[in-house]
């Protein structure tokens, strides 16, 4: 059976969803996503120059990938509103990614404004990603709002720190029906890999593709350890306990003996449920 | 408190006292840490981290790739007017200079316009000499209604404004504001600064903080190296640069230190030997402390500096450059030949925008042209 993320109606089989900013060039960007096989990519409307008679990063993101346009340098509802009206105006598409940032230090969101951005967007048929921190109540408000996936951050934009928030996101996994998708703080494959073992419904890197040293190599690394991550959560991960546990145990010559259909044969499986 | 509190708090620092408990140590603590506290920011400053030059250049090339990645942002400068009502000892523009005086006309502020926006630039940056009364508000607003055209992002790097002045020009669509203390030391300050509404320290220090109130999308500040002693105003341009961070963490915060170079120019009208000799080897130091003390900082190179200098620089922490550059009213079209007679300072860096762009590609950036847009 094949395994579709479906979003908005549009079926992604890639759950690596890769960010266009930081890279060194357009080129070297085009080819990061296609060697990973990106299917969507976020662009920050900031960015977007259509006038340029040189470079428009448009032009460098492949066919076979959707854009999601970022807000990336709103500082309010407003600023984020405005950007996603002319996003669409400029025929980027209804996908966006909301980010207000009303803090230069840490880079960390502003969920109160986002959510207040959402619940316009999302009333004028955009579809709406919100990027924010794993906060449960604020997640469920979002899903109200309209949204149509969450974006948790693992750790603060740029930091390569990985998923320190990891408990909160486990809570939002389980407790919101939305695709979660952990967007910012991952440095590494593994950790990417990490939070689709966790049930996240895809990942969002950029920082840690576009400034290692081999860029397009990264890019399927992160692409193979996400797909990697995928097949072992949907292949029911098995719970973690304290004591061990033999894979051949002492007592296994009694399994003739042991009670049938009580639902007590065994407590070593996940309580995972696949998407 | 305005920043003239926690001036007047810190002016009387003993930096010789404050750099005799700086040890080989404490430096590499600073150097294993992610928040630096102002004295460690010192300590990075200090005689005693010159020995530590490489390692805090890993570092801080390190924190500027993963917060900014392979980019540098471009810009290019527009002087719109050299009248001056100030005698400051150390530029092109003073008052007594005898210099030929222009200002653009609307006309020729689209002709400039066009000329730059054709290079593929999207941010501008608009200058004037410091005369309330040539330049207006309503005369750099008339610039900026031009402007609009072509940029998708206006800084100014005028006069210092009141609150409403910075608001009325941030609703006119200006997103950004550039304005140097050019030096901290407030007893140098008023020995160099002769006369005229310059003169007055409090009313410039806190301009930075009236802009950002006025809802300013970036706000730069700086210091001109080679007047006071280096260390020292450095320190002050941090403490600076921290208090607006701290107090304004919506506003996009940069620093510039460009510097007076005396060597190897051609003499231009009321040159000014540097009061304090700054090498390559500060500049650098000042960049790498501040890249560490303060990451997300945008940290801009001037064209003061030569060619080679700047790209060695990019790698340490630079985040902006400008890029075709000229320092005389209508130097990039009207009056390209009078730039060595008429210009605030001398330019080092001669470089179209597009041999920038070259160069910027060949070392692994990314040139960005546009990284904003007007809403």
């Amino acid at each position: 059976m094949e395994d579709f993320l479906e979003i908005a109606g549009e079926k992604l089989s890639n759950r690596l969803f890769i960010g266009t900013g930081k890279f060194s060039s357009y080129p070297i960007m085009k080819q990061a996503l296609e060697e990973a096989k990106a299917q969507v990519a976020t662009v920050a409307l900031r960015r977007v120059d259509e006038s340029s008679k040189t470079e428009n990063i448009m032009d460098y993101i492949p066919q076979k990938c959707k854009v999601m346009i970022n807000t990336s340098g709103a500082r309010d509802a407003q600023e984020a509103l405005r950007i996603g009206r002319l996003a669409k105006a400029a025929g980027a598409g209804n996908w966006i990614k909301i980010e207000v940032i009303r803090d230069n230090k840490y880079l960390l969101p502003d969920s109160i404004e986002t959510f207040k951005a959402v619940e316009v967007l999302a009333k004028e048929g955009f579809v709406v990603f919100p990027y924010m921190s794993p906060d449960l109540s604020i997640g469920r408000r979002m899903v109200d709002a309209g949204a149509s996936a969450i974006m948790p951050l693992g750790s603060p934009i740029g930091s390569n720190r990985g998923v320190k928030t990891r408990e909160l996101i486990e809570i939002m996994v389980n407790e919101i029906k939305l695709p979660i998708i952990v967007d910012a703080g991952l440095g590494k494959p593994s950790e990417a890999c990490e939070c689709m073992e966790l049930g996240c419904a895809a990942v969002l890197v950029n920082t840690a593709i576009a400034v290692s040293e081999d860029p397009v190599k990264m890019a399927k690394a992160f692409s193979q350890a996400v797909y990697a991550g995928r097949l072992a959560y949907l292949s029911g991960i098995p719970a973690m306990g304290k004591t061990a546990r033999a894979s051949s145990p002492l007592t296994g010559f009694l399994r003739e003996d042991k009670p049938q259909g009580d639902g007590l044969a065994s407590d070593s499986q996940s309580h995972n449920k696949p998407q | 408190m305005s920043f003239y509190g926690v001036y007047s708090q810190n002016k009387d620092l003993d930096l010789k006292k404050a750099f005799s408990f700086i040890s080989p140590a404490s430096i590499q603590e600073s150097l294993e840490k992610n928040n630096l506290d102002t004295k460690q920011f010192l300590g990075l400053l200090s005689p005693q981290a010159e020995n530590n030059l490489e390692s805090m250049a890993q570092k801080a090339q390190a924190i500027t790739r993963n917060y900014f990645g392979n980019t540098i942002q471009l810009y290019a400068p527009m002087y719109l007017s050299n009248y001056c009502d100030n005698s400051c000892l150390y530029c092109g523009f003073n008052l007594n200079n005898d210099i030929q005086r222009r200002q653009l006309t609307l006309e020729e502020v689209e002709k400039e316009a066009q000329f730059i926006s054709s290079s593929g630039l999207k941010h501008i940056l608009i200058l004037t000499g410091e005369s309330r009364l040539k330049s207006p508000v309503s005369y750099i607003q008339d610039c900026v209604n031009v402007l609009k055209k072509y940029f998708t992002s206006i800084s100014i790097e005028v006069y210092p404004l009141a609150e409403n002045e910075y608001a009325r020009l941030v609703v006119g669509g200006v997103d950004g504001l550039t304005i140097y203390q050019e030096v901290y030391d407030e007893q140098l300050y008023a020995k160099i600064h002769i006369c005229g509404p310059k003169k007055d320290y409090k009313f410039r220090l806190d301009a930075p903080e009236r802009g950002a109130k006025a809802r300013m999308r970036s706000v730069s500040i700086g210091a001109l190296l080679g007047l006071g002693n280096w260390r020292r105003e450095a320190f002050f341009l941090g403490l600076h640069a921290k208090y607006l961070l701290d107090k304004f963490p919506d506003v996009e915060i940069g620093i510039s230190v460009p510097r007076i170079r005396p060597q190897n120019h051609q003499p231009q009208v009321g040159d000014f030997k540097p009061i304090c000799q700054v090498s390559d080897r500060n500049v650098i130091q000042i960049i790498l402390a501040f890249r560490i003390f303060l990451p997300r900082l945008g940290i801009a190179i001037s064209t003061r500096e030569n060619p080679e200098f700047r790209e060695n620089l990019l790698s340490l922490g630079i985040t902006r450059m400008s890029a075709g550059s000229a320092t005389n009213v209508g130097g990039h079209t009207l009056y390209k030949e009078e730039k060595e007679q008429s210009s605030q300072f001398e330019i080092q860096d001669q470089r179209t925008v597009g041999q920038i762009k070259a160069v910027l590609e060949g070392k692994g950036y990314q040139p960005v042209f546009k990284d904003w847009l007007y809403l």
